[in-house]
């Protein structure tokens, strides 16, 4: 069968089997390896992908699902070569030890915090608990999210603080002129 | 030399701060291999795929003991995009139906005769794609003929007990193995004039590494010039090399192993299992490229496991608390292969440290090791060759003996640790600890803790019922395996291999022999390199994971890469050094003796204005200008290091759970680690290895086990019946170090990767039975799970296996 979806912005239409799961659509088909698969019963995790923003298990989800939707995996984080700040966070805070889990924790943490810009550390166990990492002992994760999360904040407030200084320039703009 | 660091208040590691100082050498830097993971780009096995690459899917018993009567591969082979199918007939026909395992036993690869666990290895199909080569499974036809299994390890040896190893010549029984250490009649004595004995049965469960990537490989066999090149996971390549060549006669320089990024090990990467095998098997028939990824279901219920140790624990003391003497008699459920990968001379790995960190007049273990219908395995699972066991017992027993004396336990310990002045002491079973101080880490451990009001604290709540515990270990390890002289697996030395080139321009690029498998090898030893050579590690480039780029090594596993590679990897940086002194020398036309280090460059004694940088001296090695008499060009080393005894990283770990009494539920609320690993090189990561080690402990404590039914029916083959931790299950570690050099290794480190994991479930254990005490509960067996603890307070703590 035929199925059209867009895959990190990009449209892609490809010929599939129907009993495709999404997990090696991905990995398979359009060689995106970012996507993990570790088990076969959605409680590893490491296969959490984006489907129309929603964080979702892509072993559990067949290819067909997806078709008509917006998919983003975690090649599809890094914007214009600038990293998320998730990204960044992971990174800086040791989130991450062999890697493979990586990818699905990433993009259930971005979830979050877009729905929560400032989770408290409960929220964000909460969050990760449908996944498993078995190297990090998750506290480093933890703080890697904090880390995102403050420098989301900072960020934001570095775009705001240049708003007002682009609206104060417009402000003097008429002195000048006259 | 001791020195005494101690972590900030409260013992977290502040998240933020001084994070990547880009050090010059050890210090707290950021990985540098992190780049690829989180954008999606890490390089794993799976990965891989090359031209025309088919699949292959391995057909597994369904039942746990069975004479194979027919085996009908006709319909699969029908199906129009299945390429080949193979059985243990069609192996045999090649002498390749059986391989040696690490300890000297043999294994299937395809099953011939019997199946002898559930999920054994019976036939192999290779198709077109991964959904093919399942679908052809369904249609191969196997007739068996159901024996009764051996399930219950301690029924293995009875006389009515059905022979598993009929393939062994003369077998009658299930007997593997019997093995002792120390001194019996001593033992035996000094427990006579005990003023205390305590005894009691100890039961390390199975379990299973379960790295989050299963094991797999892709063989890509070229007919024309006869090479093999084999991508797969595994924490030994050179090893597997060598073993591959040994087993199937191919010639090794015309096998290329390559281990690509692993997305975790824990042990479980260190066989050779027969999926790999059969790949190769593959790849030659076909003459295609063939890929074997085995999904989760096979990875528990196939490869490696871990424990399985039933052991009758003894404890002799004085009335006055001082520890006498232990005794052990262990009952080791080995599977249906002896599959230990352990060196030859230590059939039970380095158990013989279940004498642990205390100063005994005496002790003995006996061991029987027996075969049973379960999948083998017996190394894995971060357990520094079943030191992860030894560890379980000492520190358990010595907390019946607390009980029994009613002593405080962390006073217990205090008063029979090794006292500082006796190291490198020797134990009672013959191994010579290198260097420890264990009174501070527990001192720090029990501050971090406030151990005092924890205790009071205790005393409060259980005035009122509830259930608080608070549960001591302390450990010592031996890992860095090890000296020729002692060690080696299937007679391959235990040593490794390190090289290291200087480029022109100063950048470097150093080979190593081990694998990483999330340790951050490519951090850690370029900054090992970076503080021999004082070329920064960004400008070093690590290798490893590939045979034909890397030198001769045994791999990683049991904590070894830093203690055995590590050394290799100082000591060729220093042979590069003194090099580039003699070069320096030249330059500055000084003689070698006027010349000193700075990490980075020589200058001219009492005038450091005359200096030339490492960089300098590549540039001049490789350039066209003289070089000091008798000296050839190029600044590269190579060595092989031999360690001429292993380390024994120690440390001391509190826990604090709180057990809901209407449901059994553990909760574990604290848990404050402190570790001693001698130097430490890169703390960020060592702090990683060390969480990631106390979640595995607070995993198998409380949550994680292979369990077979009475069929022998694998119970733990899915991540919804095998239960590892998710962030809920476990606290915000807090940790804290001692730094008690090693005196032998060269830069004093002593590897860390599976302290967390031997040191942290019998304090979990410790801190349950220690809440469960107002029930005059001694000791109940792991996992702790809400219906066992439920079942241990209403008198049955120690279940059935």
């Amino acid at each position: 069968m035929q199925v059209s979806m867009t895959v990190n912005g990009e449209p892609v239409a490809e010929e599939i089997e129907g009993r495709l799961l999404l997990v090696h659509f991905l990995r398979d088909q359009l060689r995106l390896t970012g996507t993990h698969w570790g088990c076969d019963t959605s409680n590893c995790g490491t296969c959490v992908v984006w489907l129309d923003g929603e964080p979702v298990k892509s072993c559990t989800v067949l290819a067909a699902m997806a078709g008509g939707k917006q998919v983003r995996t975690v090649e599809g984080l890094e914007t214009d070569g600038v990293l998320d700040p998730i990204q960044q966070g992971f990174m800086e805070c040791h989130g991450l030890q062999c890697g493979f889990c990586t990818p699905g924790m990433l993009m259930t943490a971005r979830a979050l915090l877009d729905r929560t810009p400032n989770p408290s550390e409960h929220q964000i166990r909460e969050a990760i608990s449908g996944q498993i990492c078995r190297c990090t002992g998750y506290a480093t994760i933890v703080r890697s999210v904090q880390w995102a999360s403050e420098n989301r904040i900072a960020e934001r407030e570095a775009e705001r603080e240049a708003e007002r200084a682009a609206t104060r320039t417009t402000d003097r703009e008429p002195e000048v002129a006259s | 030399m001791t020195a005494l660091d101690q972590a900030p208040a409260g013992g977290a590691v502040p998240a933020h701060e001084n994070n990547n100082q880009k050090p010059l050498g050890h210090g707290r830097m950021l990985r540098k291999e992190d780049p690829r993971f989180i954008r999606g780009l890490g390089r794993y096995c799976d990965d891989v795929q090359l031209p025309g690459m088919l699949h292959l899917a391995i057909l597994r018993s369904p039942v746990a003991h069975a004479r194979i009567v027919s085996i009908d591969t006709s319909p699969a082979l029908a199906h129009p995009k299945v390429k080949a199918v193979v059985t243990g007939a069609d192996l045999a026909a090649q002498g390749l139906a059986w391989m040696p395992t690490l300890s000297n036993d043999v294994q299937s690869v395809l099953a011939t005769d019997k199946v002898r666990f559930q999920g054994q290895e019976v036939a192999f199909v290779v198709a077109q794609d991964r959904y093919t080569a399942r679908d052809a499974l369904e249609l191969i036809d196997v007739e068996y003929d159901i024996l009764e299994p051996v399930v219950d390890v301690r029924k293995a040896l009875a006389p009515d007990a059905p022979v598993i190893r009929t393939d062994l010549d003369g077998k009658t029984d299930n007997h593997c193995f019997d093995w002792e250490t120390g001194d019996a009649a001593a033992t035996e004595a000094v427990f006579a004039r005990a003023d205390v004995v305590v005894k009691q049965e100890i039961v390390y469960p199975r379990v299973h590494p379960a790295p989050m990537e299963t094991c797999g490989s892709v063989a890509d066999y070229d007919r024309v010039d006869g090479k093999l090149t084999l991508w797969s996971t595994s924490q030994a390549p050179h090893a597997h090399r060598t073993l591959y060549a040994l087993v199937a006669g191919l010639p090794e320089h015309k096998i290329r192993v390559i281990s690509p990024d692993l997305g975790g090990g824990f042990g479980g990467k260190v066989p050779i299992y027969p999926g790999y095998v059969c790949s190769i098997v593959a790849s030659i028939v076909t003459g295609k490229p063939v890929k074997w990824m085995e999904d989760r279901s096979e990875n528990l219920t196939s490869t490696g496991f871990a424990r399985d140790y039933v052991m009758q624990g003894e404890i002799a003391a004085s009335k006055e608390g001082k520890i006498l003497a232990i005794r052990t008699n262990v009952l080791a459920d080995h599977g249906a292969f002896n599959g230990v990968a352990a060196p030859v001379k230590y059939p039970a790995g380095f158990f013989g440290v279940f004498t642990g960190s205390y100063d005994l007049e005496a002790a003995y273990c006996h061991m029987t090791a027996v075969y049973t219908n379960k999948a083998p395995g017996g190394v894995a699972y971060a357990c520094s060759f079943r030191i992860t066991e030894a560890v379980y017992l000492v520190e358990r027993i010595v907390d019946c003996l607390a009980f029994e004396l009613k002593m405080d336990p962390a006073q217990l310990r205090l008063k029979n640790f090794i006292r500082p002045e006796q190291f490198p002491y020797l134990t009672r079973t013959g191994w010579t600890y290198d260097s420890g101080n264990y009174e501070p880490a527990l001192r720090l451990a029990m501050r971090l803790a406030g151990y005092d009001e924890l205790r009071a604290e205790q005393a409060q709540k259980r005035s009122r019922g509830e259930l608080m515990g608070i549960g001591v270990s302390f450990f010592t390890e031996a890992v860095g395996a090890g000296p020729r002289k002692d060690m080696d697996i299937l007679g391959l030395g235990m040593a490794d291999g390190c090289e290291l080139r200087v480029h022109p321009t100063g950048k470097a690029v150093v080979r190593l022999s081990v694998q990483s498998q999330g340790q951050g090898h490519e951090t850690t030893f370029a900054q090992i390199v970076a503080e021999e050579i004082g070329i920064p590690p960004e400008d070093i480039d690590v290798v490893h994971g590939d045979t034909d780029n890397t030198p001769f090594g045994l791999g990683t596993y049991g904590s070894r890469s830093t203690p055995v590679s590590g050394a290799a990897a100082a000591l060729v940086a220093r042979k590069v050094r003194d090099k580039a002194r003699i070069i320096a020398s030249g330059m500055l036309e000084v003689s070698v003796a006027d010349l000193q280090w700075d990490k980075g460059s020589f200058s001219v004694k009492g005038d450091p204005g005359q200096s030339v940088t490492i960089q300098a001296i590549a540039m001049r090695a490789h350039g066209a200008g003289d070089l000091p008499e008798g000296l050839e060009g190029g600044l590269e080393a190579q060595i092989c290091y031999n360690p001429e005894n292993l380390t024994y990283p120690f440390g001391a770990y509190i826990c604090v759970v709180d057990i809901d009494p209407g449901t059994a539920v553990v909760k574990v609320r604290r848990f404050i680690a402190v570790d001693d690993c001698g130097t430490r090189i890169n703390p960020m990561i060592i702090e990683g290895q060390v969480h990631g080690g106390l979640t595995d402990g607070v995993g198998m404590a409380l949550m994680e086990m292979i369990a077979f039914d009475e069929e022998g029916n694998c119970l733990g083959g899915s991540l919804m019946d095998y239960l590892i931790p998710t962030a809920l299950e476990v606290p915000d570690w807090e940790t804290g170090f001692t730094v008690t050099p090693s005196p032998h290794h060269p830069i004093g480190a002593k590897g860390v990767g599976e302290s967390a994991t031997v040191g942290s479930p019998p304090a979990v254990v410790n801190a349950v039975v220690d809440a469960l005490k107002p029930f005059g509960l001694r000791h109940a067996d792991m996992p702790l799970t809400p219906s066992r603890v439920w079942n241990a307070v209403q008198g049955h703590p120690t279940p059935p296996i």
